[in-house]
């Protein structure tokens, strides 16, 4: 069930595009066509679904505070997570290294197809944001931070994809000039942002049915109560 | 500008506006939708980021005949991330709460592409103090954007500017709010900083035609 929960939230009402903005750069970027946003959005997920397990590692036995005990009583006291920036991007850059090395000796059509968008990996912030997040958010096991690494890869691989598609149709319409290319694709992804906010309900008031039109009004000022206590829960 | 030749000038001046690292080499986009809530946030993030682009772009060209081409990137990788460490720290030490509301974006500033991108496009082929120049303007036009979203998603989301209420008083109606005025909450949510900056482009752009996109 955690783990249910975890999938659905990184991939809808946290998806890393909509709701935190991560990996823009490359989403506008590379978003023209819908074949090199596949490829990409793939590498995202594989990328992310590597790097956040490791970085859960890392950030388990030798980051956080505390960590290092188990070296020995002496070491209960340190706190490295200062260093957590620099591991994690040393983390990151090594497995992308190693991701094109494996990729180009066993799937050269790929390796062509991605081209310069694998090592560009490395400074996508969807992928240092997805460590970042997993630090701040006190994933609590390994488990977890694999499933949150493909889950938040998902969200945005589906994000790519979208605006792909949008884009390549919207060639055929009449936007006004000065709005062509950039404007367009910023105004349509805060659209569909707004759209993916109607997400956020999905896991607070998922229990509790709608409230029928029979329903008298003390029954829905119940409800509507519950409902906020759910919120401000959700808020703390 | 006596202090800088014709050629230095522009390497300050032209980020600002014609080629805006944000609305024209669409770089560096996710922090600074992130955190344009709030105008101070934006101001923090800004000047952290233009600590970062100044002293990364120096050391990078200082360097740039040392560092082999195959590893470049790690190596461009690791300064950034020494510099934005130090950034981190002295926020945590000054300015906690602040260092709360900006959360994982201030680690973000190292995957920023704008610093990526300067580092590849120039600090490896110039001299430090052209690099710094070149840091120092880039890292300006970033600002102005984020200072723009950030007045008027703060001025229209929550009627204040830096945290000074400045419509008047939404609860006693005071100022704006007494013919009816209502903060628009919606402008604090997250996509409205996309829409904000779409319609920055589209002002931009209607004003310089040559910047329009076939």
């Amino acid at each position: 069930m955690e783990h249910l929960e975890l999938f659905f939230k990184s991939i809808f009402i946290d998806n890393m595009v909509f709701a935190v903005f991560l990996g823009m750069c490359s989403y506008l970027a590379v978003s023209k066509k819908v074949a090199t946003a596949v490829g990409l959005g793939a590498a995202v997920i594989f990328v992310l679904a590597i790097t956040v397990p490791l970085n859960w590692l890392l950030d388990q036995y030798i980051l956080q505070p505390g960590a290092l005990s188990w070296l020995g009583a002496d070491y209960i006291d340190y706190d490295l997570s200062f260093l957590s920036f620099i591991m994690f991007i040393a983390t990151i850059a090594t497995m992308v290294q190693l991701v094109e090395i494996v990729v180009e000796k066993f799937s050269p059509s790929l390796y062509n197809s991605l081209g310069i968008f694998l090592p560009l990996i490395a400074v996508n912030c969807a992928i240092l944001g997805g460590s970042l997040f997993m630090q701040s958010r006190e994933i609590e096991t390994l488990g977890l931070a694999l499933n949150y690494g493909i889950s938040s890869g998902i969200g945005w691989f589906l994000a790519i994809l979208a605006i792909a598609a949008i884009r390549e149709k919207i060639r055929y319409s009449n936007v006004p000039a000065p709005l062509r290319g950039l404007g367009i694709t910023f105004i349509i992804t805060g659209l569909m942002g707004i759209g993916f906010l109607s997400f956020g309900g999905m896991l607070t008031g998922g229990d509790e049915e709608a409230p029928k039109k029979e329903t008298t009004a003390e029954v829905i000022k119940a409800e509507d109560k519950k409902e906020l206590a759910n919120n401000t829960k959700v808020i703390e | 500008m006596g202090l800088l030749s014709k050629k230095d000038a522009k390497l300050i001046t032209d980020p600002l506006a014609d080629n805006n690292p944000i609305t024209i080499q669409v770089l560096g986009i996710c922090s600074a939708l992130a955190i344009t809530a709030e105008l101070k946030a934006s101001l923090v993030m800004s000047i952290a980021v233009l600590f970062v682009m100044g002293v990364g772009n120096v050391v990078i060209s200082l360097m740039r005949n040392v560092i082999p081409s195959k590893i470049r990137i790690i190596v461009q990788l690791i300064v950034v991330a020494a510099l934005v460490i130090i950034v981190d720290q002295v926020l945590k030490a000054y300015a906690y709460e602040l260092s709360k509301t900006l959360s994982v974006f201030v680690g973000l500033i190292i995957t920023n592409c704008i610093i990526m991108g300067r580092f590849e496009a120039f600090a490896l082929g110039n001299g430090p103090w052209r690099s710094f120049l070149d840091g120092i303007g880039n890292a300006l036009g970033y600002a102005v954007i984020l200072l723009i979203v950030g007045f008027f998603r703060e001025l229209l989301g929550a009627g204040t500017l830096f945290g000074i209420p400045v419509l008047g008083d939404p609860i006693e109606k005071t100022g704006v709010y007494s013919i009816g005025y209502e903060n628009n909450g919606f402008m604090l949510m997250p996509p409205m900083a996309l829409i904000v900056v779409g319609l920055i482009i589209w002002v931009q752009r209607s004003r310089n035609k040559a910047l329009i996109e076939d």
